[in-house]
């Protein structure tokens, strides 16, 4: 008879194998996938994991590594501290795509200006401003009116989808344009464009964001009282009420610092990387950031190298479709599959297995 | 625009049509949190099913056989979440999201090799006598078969809830796992049951083709109004027609070309469960919702 035991405590061995665990275990699981699908295991899961840093055209894909983890990085980082609280915001989707309106619409309404020193910090704040309101919906009716955040902020994902549908063909189009859908281009506005700061580095303004807002986070989190009243929150709600910390600010703090991120995340990549406000323009980032936050074990120092991982499997995924003639979906299987093999190990860090006879309580 | 293009009658038959998906999954939904079970991956279970019912559809030629296979793969995808939650202890909100995400992937992977497929339509039940009625005939009896077995599923699950002792101890499972625990009932094995009962129901999605993202969102609505019904079958069907209502509304709308700009009109599905949400929910969750059951304690 093989029995579960909680452990007094989580386990740190455990906390630290088990994402390691997961990825080994959907890697296996993912080259079966891949095999039943008639590709060639072994040089699939190389094609995504090793290629793309150590392959032949490595140099071209290496600073897309550092563009595809800023994103996830500043949006995972957000969504951590909601997740330590148990405020579930599943919306940063959305959060990323009114930032990255908010931000392009403020550019575009200066076009063309000259002002850098003046539109771009103000852009960061417009985007950022933009991520934080729209998460404030849930937030407010939570508070207000016991809204469940959960179903709120998801709904609100697909209503800035269409907002997005709709900027991109209405309001933000180019005038210039030939009636094209889509914005101008944010990389031919010098004022607005986030560009690479060194070349062939990947580097840009989100990248120096995602790694300020994963120091600012761990310094928050083991060395402020704030840290300390949103673990306290997510471990035992009763406590935190009696310690002084109140529930309501507790939702409207995270759900304003994940949507804030995501905001900011949404506008370095509408400036930079995607260039245009379109109807192509997310993909998904909000959704893979929630993988990207368990899988580094909410830890702002785990979430730099989930991160980094996933923005792998995204950059390894383009490759492998183009060399092996993969699916995409393959690839949004694949991460889906490493969330729940992670949750599955996971029972190890807080329970310990017990083989022989369960004792009579 | 041209608002007379529009039949009140054909509306309300389209309705019906329309808010069945959704009614058979929230129905699916309402007994997993019965038993005090969240699941949030009723999206990835509806598309995923989908997905599995034009593929099954589509080899066997029989629109019920697909039905079928809707239901096994939903059952499928049910057992994972079932084993994750209840044997391996994880987190529901976390597991039901990795659920959707994984099941997104899984039907786009499934379902892309079946894009240009058309699979058969389910043959048009007119009821003999009550399709000849002059209005409600239109509206109500002239549809395919799976509207009716959603309409009985909808009485069959009342009728377990609220008047058999099983669903007296699902629900008493739902409201306290420790007491129903502590008078010897299996905790666990009623809510494995549970999910998986719900999990097949959740998937009985029927799309006339495949495309990505087809059921966009229509899981979370589910989700949305299983709390708008106040985990009370009966109002289920309420809520279902309100969204399926709003649905072909503003699909008709925009078919008679109002003056709004399409995007505006497809939000408002979205925009409207959101008011629902603030406005009207107004029952009681079932107590031991979205916690996690361990008997050592």
């Amino acid at each position: 008879m093989i029995t579960l035991e909680r452990r007094p405590q989580p386990s740190r061995t455990w906390s630290f194998l088990s994402p390691l665990l997961a990825v080994v275990v959907t890697m296996v699981a993912g080259g079966i996938v891949f095999a039943a699908l008639g590709k060639p295991p072994v040089e699939a899961i190389r094609t995504i994991f090793w290629d793309p840093l150590f392959g032949d055209f490595a140099g071209y894909f290496r600073p897309q590594l550092l563009v595809k983890a800023a994103p996830l990085i500043l949006i995972a980082i957000g969504l951590s501290f909601g997740f330590r609280a148990g405020i579930w915001n599943i919306g940063a989707e959305g959060q990323y795509i009114m930032g990255a309106l908010f931000g392009a619409g403020f550019a575009l309404a200066f076009y063309p200006s000259e002002a850098r020193w003046l539109i771009f910090p103000l852009m960061i704040v417009a985007g950022t401003l933009g991520g934080l309101l729209w998460a404030m919906i849930p937030g407010i009716l939570r508070v207000r009116f016991k809204t469940n955040e959960i179903l709120v902020s998801l709904m609100l994902v697909y209503v800035a989808d269409f907002l997005l549908d709709a900027m991109a063909l209405g309001l933000l189009r180019n005038p210039e344009g030939m009636g094209f859908p889509g914005s101008r281009n944010l990389q031919q506005y010098p004022a607005a464009h986030n560009a690479e700061l060194i070349t062939n580095t990947g580097m840009h303004w989100g990248v120096i964001a995602a790694l300020f807002a994963v120091v600012a986070a761990y310094i928050l989190l083991s060395r402020h009282i704030f840290g300390f009243n949103v673990r306290l929150a997510g471990q035992s709600p009763r406590a935190a009420a009696f310690a002084g910390v109140s529930a309501n600010r507790m939702v409207l703090i995270c759900l304003g610092l994940s949507g804030g991120l995501a905001g900011m995340a949404g506008m370095f990549e509408v400036a930079g990387p995607s260039g245009q406000v379109l109807a192509s323009f997310n993909v998904g980032y909000g959704f893979t950031a929630i993988i990207v936050a368990f899988l580094g074990r909410l830890h702002p120092l785990g979430i730099l190298l989930a991160g980094l991982l996933m923005a792998l499997t995204y950059i390894g995924g383009e490759l492998a479709q183009m060399n092996l003639q993969l699916p995409r979906s393959a690839i949004q299987l694949f991460q889906g599959m490493l969330l729940f093999f992670l949750l599955a190990v996971d029972v190890m860090t807080n329970f310990r297995i017990r083989f022989g006879r369960r004792e009579v309580a | 625009m041209d608002l007379s293009a529009i039949n009140p009658l054909l509306l309300l038959a389209s309705l019906m049509v329309a808010s069945t998906p959704i009614l058979l999954a929230a129905l699916g939904e309402l007994v997993v949190e019965r038993a005090g079970v969240l699941n949030l991956g009723v999206e990835g279970m509806m598309i995923t099913g989908a997905a599995c019912g034009i593929i099954f559809s589509t080899l066997t030629g029989n629109a019920w056989l697909g039905f079928a296979g809707a239901a096994l793969g939903g059952l499928l995808l049910s057992f994972l979440f079932a084993v994750l939650t209840q044997i391996l202890l994880s987190n529901q909100v976390a597991t039901g999201l990795a659920l959707t995400l994984f099941g997104l992937g899984l039907s786009a992977l499934l379902g892309q090799s079946f894009a240009g497929a058309r699979p058969p339509a389910f043959p048009k039940l007119d009821i003999p006598v009550l399709s000849d009625l002059p209005v409600l005939g239109q509206i109500a009896f002239r549809h395919d078969g799976m509207v009716y077995v959603g309409l009985l599923l909808v009485l069959a699950v009342w009728y377990f809830l609220t008047r058999t002792r099983a669903g007296l101890v699902l629900r008493a499972v739902g409201e306290n796992h420790d007491a129903a625990h502590a008078l010897g009932y299996p905790v666990v094995l009623i809510r494995f049951g549970a999910i998986m009962f719900g999990g097949a129901y959740i998937s009985l999605v029927r799309v006339p083709q495949w495309t990505e993202g087809m059921t966009a969102g229509a899981g979370w609505i589910a989700l949305a109004i299983v709390v708008f019904a106040g985990w009370k079958p009966l109002r289920l069907l309420l809520g279902a027609y309100l969204f399926g209502g709003v649905t072909v509304l503003q699909l008709n709308l925009q078919a008679a070309g109002l003056a709004i700009p399409v995007e505006y009109l497809s939000m408002s599905p979205y925009v409207a469960t959101i008011v629902v949400l603030v406005i009207l929910a107004a029952g009681r969750a079932p107590g031991s919702l979205g916690k996690t059951f361990h008997a050592s304690r």
